[in-house]
């Protein structure tokens, strides 16, 4: 049975964290269970840390579609020959062999809040005490007019790693001296904010290798400005004089359709042609928090900063790419981060196990050649209405060249570091 | 070329052969007689050049008379010496495995570890990424072998108080390893809990002195790396203390 000593609420109190105040909840009978959906960087590190340190007090579910997980960090690093697709992919024995989670290779359709039972599209009901959701992000096709789930087929988007990632990487390493690339970025909210301009390196890195000299990357973006912009002009200066093209709304005057058979991006401006248009739509929180009730009209799903907890059900928790986390930027380091601060409130719910307030932090390396990597990074702490940031730092332009290489080195040493905090050793 | 690029998998001849020649000096006799000696180990190394090369490792290693455990194991006697067999200090599993089965550390092996101590030892502890020049080595080993002769301590193991300008209040207090445990969770993202240093560094089984004075360092901007300096930023002397006594109660894998 598990401990039943009150929950410590002096720590959160102290921190000014405003928590719902919930009894003390064990199983009349067995261990108290909680579940997990989405094996993805936040979903995979919450069942991890929550089986680690509550050991036997706690039965612990995780619930994935996919029997494997290829990360999106660094999947970019793949389209530009860094790294092998294997090496960013993961799986999920570890967690199952050295940690006792049990992990159900299934997709789940919906949460029926009112019984605490997440529902299976085979029908199949997983009971919890305590629910973490964390199924990352959905794709909105129509965002972009033209723009469907069957054209990704022909205009890959690649924001979600897996065939996707192939595939763009199939059309890449069949691009040609002379042909053009074009990219249409994303609205914010979205994934990894400074990836598709990583993305752009890479590609630039990739004809550059091959000795290409009249190839163009043409990115239409509906944001007036992107992260780390400086350093990424600066960088494409460097080492792609000329490759790449950026444009802004105030030139492009918005963008008002692709067209798969032609590879033709319309916009008020101009039409641009792609001999490989990679097209990045909206996004949303994943299918399951709007099916569970999680989201509200952003389409992301509103949370308690102190803790991760879902402003809509008490028994649940949003974490990573589907939750409204502030100022924190949708990342895997940031999903990681939540987690461990959901994992914490959630085992003191139910093994009445210490919380501690919470804490948030992420940093987002970037590569934009050959061991030019650059960073930007920041701290958060839960304020009244958002997580908020407390302390920030971004690398600079004109750093000299062994400190960017001591960044890119830094960031592999972060990716074997983070996955195995995912997914164990 | 250098005579650790030759040696593929330096690992490998230890492993391979060490049934054979459970000796340690045996074995790099035979290595040496199959591959030309490398500049570094035919001795003509400047020690005084050494002297302010060495200044890069003395944050974590300490040699001469009195030399103490720190980060790293201190260097006294090192010529001659087992790999991984200091008492009191907590050595990566791989580097006290290659010792077991024979690594001694002489100029030969030395200037293999320093040139690329994570190609050498895979799996070492050591955070530092090489030195690439060889005269650079040479004459560190130089100062090394001169300095090294010197006796330890009479306990080496002891933290490394004396040394511990700043941060004193921090230095003072007793750690909450629990607390710690929850704040290492930050930390854990990228530096690795087993200990191995894969392009960041090992912070597992450091003195909690030695741990407080560089998170402090950070903290107050003495060292750079924008990274650690922001992480630090919000953590206060109760916070400091809980990590180091943490991460100090670990040992590397």
């Amino acid at each position: 049975m598990p401990n039943i000593s009150r929950r410590t609420f002096g720590l959160m109190m102290g921190a000014g964290a405003s928590t719902l105040a919930m009894p003390y909840y064990a199983r009349a009978q067995g261990k108290p269970r909680a579940v997990v959906i989405g094996g993805g960087a936040g979903g995979a590190t919450a069942a991890r840390y929550m089986a680690k340190d509550a050991g036997e007090d706690l039965d612990v579910t995780l619930i994935e579609a996919n029997p494997q997980y290829i990360t999106c960090f660094f999947s970019n690093l793949y389209l530009g020959g860094y790294r092998s697709l294997a090496s960013i992919t993961h799986g999920y024995d570890k967690l199952a062999s050295n940690y006792g989670i049990t992990v159900v290779n299934a997709f789940a359709d919906t949460v029926d809040r009112e019984a605490r039972e997440v529902v299976m599209a085979d029908g199949a009901r997983v009971p919890y005490d305590r629910l973490i959701v964390a199924p990352g992000i959905d794709l909105i096709y129509d965002s972009v007019p033209g723009y469907s789930e069957e054209a990704a087929g022909i205009m890959p988007h690649a924001w979600k790693a897996g065939p996707q990632t192939k595939l763009l990487k199939s059309r890449l390493d069949a691009i040609e001296n002379g042909q053009q690339v074009v990219m249409v970025a994303p609205p914010n909210p979205y994934r990894c904010p400074p990836g598709p301009y990583e993305r752009v390196s890479m590609m630039a890195h990739l004809f550059k290798e091959k000795g290409y000299d009249d190839c163009k990357i043409v990115i239409i973006d509906p944001k007036p400005k992107f992260s780390k912009q400086g350093l990424f002009t600066e960088g494409w200066e460097k080492y792609y004089p000329g490759m790449i093209e950026w444009y802004g709304p105030d030139v492009h005057g918005g963008i008002a359709s692709v067209d798969p058979q032609t590879g033709e991006v319309e916009t008020d401006l101009d039409t641009f042609k792609g001999d490989l248009v990679n097209v990045i739509p909206a996004q949303k929180a994943g299918m399951i928090a709007a099916s569970a009730g999680l989201a509200n009209d952003s389409g992301f799903c509103p949370i308690d900063p102190a803790s991760m907890r879902s402003q809509i059900d008490e028994n649940i928790f949003v974490i990573g790419d589907a939750s409204i986390a502030g100022d924190m930027p949708k990342s895997g380091f940031s999903a990681n981060s939540q987690a461990k601060v959901a994992a914490m409130a959630i085992r003191g719910e139910l093994t009445g196990s210490k919380v501690f307030p919470a804490k948030y932090s992420n940093t987002c390396w970037s590569l934009i050649e050959t061991n030019d990597g650059v960073k930007v990074g920041a701290q958060y702490a839960p304020a009244a209405d958002k997580i908020a940031s407390t302390s920030s730092f971004i690398s600079q332009t004109g750093e000299d060249d062994a400190l960017r290489q001591a960044t890119y080195e830094e960031s592999v040493g972060w990716y074997k570091g983070i996955t195995t905090d995912i997914f164990g050793a | 070329m250098t005579g650790s690029e030759r040696i593929k998998t330096p690992q490998g001849i230890f492993l391979g052969a060490a049934a054979l020649l459970r000796g340690g000096w045996a074995l790099l006799a035979a290595g040496c007689a199959l591959l030309p000696l490398p500049a570094a180990a035919s001795g003509k190394g400047d020690p005084a050049r050494g002297e302010t090369l060495f200044k890069a490792c003395k944050s974590c290693h300490q040699v001469g008379a009195n030399a103490r455990n720190g980060v790293g194991p201190h260097l006294d006697g090192l010529f001659g010496r087992q790999a991984g067999v200091l008492e009191g200090f907590k050595y990566s599993s791989a580097m006290k495995t290659l010792g077991e089965e024979g690594l001694l550390w002489n100029a030969f092996t030395l200037d293999a570890y320093l040139e690329k101590p994570r190609a050498y030892v895979p799996g070492t502890r050591m955070s530092y990424l090489g030195m690439r020049k060889i005269q650079d080595r040479t004459d560190v080993i130089a100062y090394l072998k001169a300095l090294s002769q010197e006796a330890p301590a009479s306990d080496p193991q002891a933290d490394t108080q004396t040394r511990a300008e700043i941060g004193a209040a921090a230095m003072g207090l007793e750690g909450d390893p629990e607390y710690g445990e929850y704040l290492s969770s930050e930390c854990v993202t990228c530096h690795q809990m087993s200990g191995r240093a894969d392009g960041i560094p090992s912070i597992v089984g450091w003195p909690s002195q030695a741990f407080i004075r560089v998170l402090f360092e950070y903290k107050t901007n003495i060292r750079s790396h924008q990274v650690m300096q922001n992480m630090t930023t919000n953590l206060g002397n109760e916070e400091i203390a809980a990590l180091a006594a943490y991460f100090g109660s670990l040992d590397p894998q």
